[in-house]
């Protein structure tokens, strides 16, 4: 049922409320974007494992970047999905003509976003660990801000991408080829970060791969912010 | 007369480019360690520096366009020409530096390829550029315009991100040149010499080339418009 619409206009964190609790609600229904993610990382995660059988030593090398990539390679078809839902019964043109301010609407999807790549981590994490028989000889507690951090990088990245790469031909093939060579620095400072946690090494003993990456992700969500109005309105 | 005048620039840039090759490979005397390998130096460095002039023009054209979409679209067509011939030929330069690099440092380093500060900031501008590309093939008109000034911007904000990761992380490219140092800067004045004529070469053939790029693309926005007219007009 439609609720009766209100002339008030309404404040900026009500429009994020608003929009996000949209999205979750939506992906409660249908579960496709959790779903599709978390069978697809796994995947991935098993078919590394196969393609370099490694041994204890070698996979808290390796396993920062296996984490990472199987992230990134399963967010892309739900970031594709994210704006593709608004595509259809013209959802996106109705928020296009609405009065709000846009970047409620980015930013709510974001953080929807952010919640999914979050859950299926979390389901993640502890077949992860069991596959490559990991066990932090670092700091683990830190991977509780250098996994948010570049989940933000990629997610904010991807949900601004994405909704440029809609109005392409091809697009769920162009959101990869352009995000990903945006995505490489934080993809660096991620990896590296986790695997100074994993092996416990002490090569980064002032956290820097951490504080690029939250530079990263503060430098690009604000670029992203101020662009993304242009990129709603493009036509 | 402007045919006559355009050939006879076309030939002064050829005949400085055989100057240059002159300079480079039979002038300038053989260098102490590395021998006749190190005359790569005289292509490598004059095309990398032009290729970061190159990605700045299109950076620069893009701003330019987005500023000028809906005030002056006229010229915002013009800025719009010249970001994608700067990015075209950015790319062709940048494409050398990356074939040059592994020739010489295959027999001074012993390897083809190492992931290093310079490296890998140029590979990653590489595979950027060719995103942005992409992206301009795979969408239309002038919201194709938008999106690809967007990308532009975004990428350009990675470079001085993954230049600085990368200087924290490790390095093995040789030092900067010039300005990188007391000991910096070339010592032999013949070798200077060359390595000046050849960075002149180069950046007149460059700049030929995009302004023979961006009158292509101004004379093809323009058939695109009268298309649309005639198309509006059901002819």
């Amino acid at each position: 049922m439609m609720q009766p619409v209100s002339a008030q206009p309404r404040g900026w964190f009500e429009l994020v409320r608003t929009h996000l609790l949209k999205d979750l609600r939506i992906e409660w229904r249908s579960r496709e974007a959790i779903q599709s993610m978390l069978f697809f990382a796994l995947l991935v995660v098993v078919l590394f494992s196969m393609a370099f059988d490694p041994t204890a030593a070698a996979s808290r090398e390796i396993a920062g970047g296996v984490l990472c990539v199987a992230t990134l390679f399963a967010s892309v078809s739900a970031l594709n999905q994210a704006w593709t839902r608004e595509i259809r019964h013209e959802v996106l043109d109705a928020l296009r003509l609405t009065p709000a301010d846009r970047s409620a609407i980015f930013v709510a999807k974001v953080l929807a976003n952010f919640f999914f790549v979050t859950v299926v981590q979390i389901l993640l994490g502890p077949v992860f660990f069991i596959f490559y028989n990991l066990r932090p000889l670092g700091n683990g507690w830190l991977l509780l801000a250098v996994i948010p951090l570049g989940t933000w990088a990629l997610v904010a990245n991807g949900t601004f991408f994405a909704a440029l790469s809609i109005r392409s031909r091809n697009r769920e093939l162009l959101l990869p080829l352009i995000l990903f060579p945006i995505f490489l620095p934080a993809l660096l400072a991620m990896v590296l970060a986790v695997k100074t946690v994993l092996t416990g090494d002490g090569s980064d003993p002032h956290l820097l791969w951490l504080k690029m990456l939250a530079g990263y992700d503060i430098i690009f969500m604000t670029v992203s912010l101020l662009l993304f109005d242009t990129v709603l309105q493009a036509e | 007369m402007k045919r006559l005048l355009l050939l006879l620039a076309f030939a002064g840039v050829v005949a400085l480019m055989a100057w240059g090759f002159n300079q480079a490979i039979f002038v300038a005397p053989t260098e102490a360690t590395m021998g006749d390998v190190q005359r790569i130096f005289y292509y490598h460095v004059p095309n990398a520096m032009l290729s970061f002039l190159f990605f700045a023009i299109s950076f620069v054209a893009s701003i330019l366009f987005l500023a000028w979409k809906n005030s002056a679209p006229e010229r915002a067509q013009a800025a719009d020409a010249w970001a994608l011939a700067s990015a075209e030929v950015g790319v062709v330069f940048c494409s050398v530096v990356l074939i040059t690099g592994p020739l010489w440092a295959r027999p001074v380093w012993g390897i083809w390829w190492t992931w290093d500060a310079r490296l890998t900031t140029t590979l990653i501008l590489w595979l950027i550029y060719v995103s942005y590309l992409l992206l301009r093939r795979f969408a239309e008109g002038a919201q194709m315009q938008t999106l690809a000034a967007v990308l532009s911007i975004f990428g350009a904000l990675d470079v001085p991100i993954v230049y600085m990761a990368n200087r924290w992380w490790r390095t093995q490219h040789p030092a900067p040149v010039f300005g990188g140092g007391p000991d910096s800067g070339i010592k032999d004045p013949t070798m200077l010499a060359a390595f000046g004529w050849n960075v002149l070469a180069w950046a007149a053939w460059g700049l030929m080339l995009l302004a023979f790029r961006v009158h292509v693309e101004r004379r093809q926005q323009r058939i695109r418009h009268h298309q649309t007219v005639a198309a509006l007009a059901g002819k």
